[in-house]
C-alpha cells in the first residue's frame, strides 16, 4: 500500500544535526535586519507592507503546524483568524478589554474552536478533511456575516481600540495609526512564534506529528495516540491564527467578514507550499515573498491571483517540496490512492 | 419565484413552488456533480477545478450569444440554431479544457501524493477564475434569455418553460450517461480503469486516453450545466464556479461519490433542501445549508445515500 518512494531519504535528513552554523547566522542576520530596518528607512507605507507580511508569517507558521508538521490539509484556516479578530473586537467593544488582555482570550477562543472542529472532523482523512475544513471556513464566514446583532453583519465591527503601552517615565504611549509600533509588535510576535515552532517541531510532540504525517498507521502502531495529537496540532495551529487575528483587529480598528474569505485560506496555504511544507524557515520566507510580492508588482495587481494559481501548479509539478522543503516522501495525507 | 407572490399563495401552492424551484437548481447541481463523481470513480481524485470548468462553460455559452448578437427570446429555427451554437461552443470548449487540465496538470502527478494533486487543483481553480475575470471583467455579466418566456400557472404556483427545459435536458443527459457507462465499450473501459488501471494496461486498454475522456466528458456535462445556470439566473459571474461547484460536490457526496445515479439523487435532494430552506427558514442562510449538509455528511455518514464508503476514516 506504500507508494514507491521509501522514507529513507527523509529519515536521513530528519535526523541530521539541524543546528548548522549557517542556519543560525541566517536567522540572526534576518532578525537584526528586521530590527534596524525601520530606523534606516522609516517609510510608513513600506513599514505597513512589511507589517502585513509579518501577519502572514504568523498565519503561515500556524498553518504549517497543521499542514506541514502533521500533514492534515486545512482549507478553512482563515476562520480561526476571523475568530481571533472577532473575539478581541467584541471583548474590546463590549467589555472594554484592552489589547494586551484580549490577546490571550482571542488565541484561546480560536484554539478551542480548532479543537472543537478537530474532534469530529479528524475522523475523516485526506481530501475529505480538506473539504470538511473548507466547509467549516465558509460556515464561519457566513455566520459572522449573518449574526448581525453581535458581529455587525457585513459592515463588521468598527472602532476597535488600538494597543497602548505604559512606558515608565514617559507615561502611556498609544499605538494609534502609526506604522512603526505595529511593525515591532508583529516582529516580536512573529519571532516568538517562529521560535516556538522550531522548538515544537523538534520536541517529542513534533516528532510524533512527523510520524503521523509520514505514516499514520505505523505511528499508531508505535503507540502514538494519533487522534489526540492531530487534535492538538489543530488546536495549536488555530491558536496561532487567533493571535494573528487579534493583532490584525487591533491594527486595523475595523474588521469585516470579507477579510476572512476562502482566498485568504488559499493564499496562506500557497505561502506554506511555496516555502516548503514542514520547514519553518521555508514557511517564513514563503510568507515574506508572497506577502510583499503584490506590492512589488504594483500595476500588475490584476495578474496577481493568476500568478498565484500558476505558481501553485508549477510548484507541484516541478518542486512539490517547496523552496526549502524536504524531498517528497510517502506521507500520511499523501498515501497513494491504493490506500483508499 | 417572486417573494411578493409567495406571500399571497396558499401553503400548498407555496410548497409546490419551492419544490419546483429546488428541483430545477437540483437538476443543474446534478449535471455538475456527474463530473466530480465520474472523475472520482475512475481515478479517486477530487477535481477541485471542476466548478471553474462549469463557470467557463457558462461564459462560453455567453460568448456564443454575444457573437450571434442574441438579445431577446427566439422561436423556431433561430432558437434551434442558437441553442446548437451555444451547446457546441460550451461543450466543445469545456471538453477541451477538461482534457487539457488532465493532460497538463493532473497526469504528471498521478503517482504523486494526494496533497500535491489537491494543491494543483486549487491552483488550476484560481488560474481559471482569474483568467475569466481578466477576460470578461469582475462584474456580473447579463446572460440573454433566449428561451421563450412561457409560463403555466396553477393556483399561484408557476412553472416556466425554461424550468421544464432544464429538467428534460438533465434527465436525458443523465440517462444517456448511465447507458454509456453500463452498456458501451467505452463505459466498460472506464469501469475497468476504475477497478485496476494496471490490469487494464496489460489488457491493452488505453488507460490514459480513457482517463482524459472521462475528464472531457464530465467537463462537457458541466458546460451544459453552466449554460442552463446562466439561462436560469440571467447573470454570470466569475465567482459562480466556486460556490456552485462546492454545492455540486456536496450533491456528489450526498449521493455517494463515484456513483452516477447517486449524483442525480444527491443533486435533486440538495436542490430541494435548499429551496425549502430558503423558502421557509431564511434565504440569507441558504448557502449555509449546503455546507452544513456537506460537513455533517462527510463526518457522520460518508457513504452518502446510495454509495459505497468514501472517506478514509481513522
Amino acid at each position: 500500500m506504500r507508494s514507491e518512494h521509501t522514507t529513507t531519504s527523509r529519515t536521513q535528513s530528519q535526523f541530521r544535526i539541524p543546528h548548522s552554523a549557517f542556519r543560525i547566522s541566517g536567522w540572526a542576520g534576518g532578525c537584526a535586519l528586521a530590527l534596524v530596518f525601520p530606523l534606516i528607512h522609516p517609510h510608513p507605507y513600506h513599514l505597513d507592507v512589511l507589517t502585513t507580511a509579518g501577519v502572514y508569517v504568523i498565519l503561515a507558521l500556524g498553518l504549517n503546524v497543521v499542514v506541514g508538521f502533521t500533514g492534515l490539509l486545512h482549507l478553512g484556516y482563515a476562520a480561526f483568524f476571523a475568530i481571533g479578530a472577532y473575539t478581541y473586537g467584541l471583548l474590546n467593544l463590549r467589555l472594554g478589554w484592552p489589547f494586551w488582555v484580549g490577546l490571550g482570550p482571542a488565541a484561546m477562543a480560536a484554539g478551542l474552536s480548532g479543537v472543537l472542529l478537530g474532534i469530529p472532523a479528524l475522523r475523516v482523512r485526506g481530501d475529505y478533511l480538506a473539504i470538511v475544513t473548507l466547509g467549516f471556513g465558509e460556515i464561519v464566514r457566513i455566520a459572522v456575516t449573518n449574526l448581525e446583532p453581535w458581529t455587525g453583519g457585513p459592515n463588521g465591527l468598527l472602532g476597535i481600540a488600538h494597543p497602548a503601552v505604559w512606558i515608565p517615565g514617559s507615561g502611556v504611549y498609544a499605538f494609534g495609526v502609526e506604522s512603526m509600533p505595529y511593525y515591532y509588535l508583529v516582529l516580536a510576535v512573529a519571532v516568538s512564534v517562529t521560535m516556538v515552532c522550531v522548538r515544537m517541531g523538534r520536541s517529542r510532540v513534533g516528532r510524533a506529528w512527523a510520524a503521523i504525517r509520514d505514516d499514520e498507521l505505523a505511528a499508531s502502531c508505535c503507540g502514538i495516540d494519533t487522534f489526540q495529537l492531530k487534535v492538538l496540532a489543530q488546536g495549536v495551529g488555530a491558536a496561532i491564527a487567533g493571535l494573528a487575528g487579534a493583532i490584525f483587529a487591533a491594527k486595523q480598528g475595523t474588521i469585516t467578514p470579507d477579510s476572512f474569505d476562502f482566498i485568504l485560506s488559499v493564499m496562506i496555504l500557497a505561502m506554506v507550499v511555496l516555502g516548503g511544507l514542514g520547514s519553518v524557515r521555508g514557511v517564513v520566507v514563503g510568507a515574506l515573498v508572497l506577502g510583499t510580492l503584490p506590492e512589488l508588482l504594483r500595476g500588475f495587481e490584476q495578474y496577481r491571483m493568476l500568478a498565484f494559481g500558476a505558481i501553485m501548479i508549477l510548484m507541484m509539478r516541478w518542486r512539490p517540496q517547496g523552496i526549502f522543503g524536504h524531498p517528497p516522501s510517502s506521507s500520511g495525507v499523501s498515501h497513494g490512492r491504493a490506500a483508499a | 419565484m417572486g417573494l411578493t407572490s409567495s406571500i399571497l399563495m396558499s401553503p400548498f401552492h407555496l410548497l409546490l413552488q419551492q419544490l419546483a424551484n429546488g428541483f430545477t437548481i437540483g437538476a443543474i447541481y446534478a449535471l455538475i456533480a456527474l463530473g466530480y463523481t465520474m472523475v472520482y470513480g475512475v481515478i479517486q481524485l477530487i477535481n477541485f477545478a471542476h466548478g471553474e470548468v462549469f463557470m467557463v462553460g457558462a461564459y462560453l455559452a455567453l460568448t456564443a450569444l454575444l457573437i450571434l448578437g442574441v438579445a431577446q427570446p427566439l422561436t423556431g429555427v433561430a432558437l434551434a440554431g442558437v441553442l446548437t451554437a451555444c451547446v457546441a461552443l460550451a461543450v466543445g470548449g469545456c471538453g477541451m479544457l477538461g482534457w487539457g487540465i488532465e493532460r497538463l496538470a493532473y497526469r504528471p502527478l498521478r503517482r504523486a501524493p494526494r496533497l500535491t494533486a489537491l494543491i494543483t487543483a486549487i491552483g488550476v481553480s484560481f488560474f481559471l477564475q482569474n483568467a475569466v475575470m481578466l477576460l470578461y471583467g469582475a462584474t456580473d455579466r447579463r446572460f440573454p434569455a433566449f428561451i421563450p418566456a412561457r409560463r403555466w400557472e396553477w393556483g399561484g404556483t408557476s412553472l416556466t418553460l425554461l424550468q421544464v427545459v432544464i429538467w428534460l435536458t438533465s434527465g436525458v443527459l443523465m440517462v444517456a450517461l448511465q447507458m454509456l457507462v453500463t452498456s458501451t465499450k467505452l463505459g466498460k473501459a472506464m469501469r475497468a480503469t476504475a477497478q485496476d488501471p494496471n490490469a487494464c494496461r496489460l489488457l491493452g486498454i488505453p488507460v490514459d486516453r480513457i482517463i482524459a475522456l472521462t475528464f472531457a466528458l464530465g467537463s462537457g456535462f458541466a458546460a451544459v450545466g453552466g449554460m442552463l445556470f446562466g439561462l436560469y439566473y440571467n447573470t454570470v459571474n466569475f465567482h459562480d464556479g466556486y460556490l456552485t461547484g462546492l454545492k455540486a460536490f456536496t450533491a456528489a457526496v450526498l449521493g455517494g461519490i463515484g456513483n452516477i445515479p447517486g449524483a442525480m439523487v444527491g443533486g435533486l435532494v440538495l436542490g430541494i433542501l435548499e429551496g425549502l430552506g430558503a423558502g421557509y427558514l431564511s434565504s440569507q442562510w441558504k448557502n449555509v445549508f449546503a455546507f452544513v449538509v456537506l460537513v455533517g455528511l462527510l463526518v457522520f455518514k460518508p457513504t452518502g445515500l446510495l454509495g459505497e464508503r468514501v472517506a478514509d476514516r481513522a
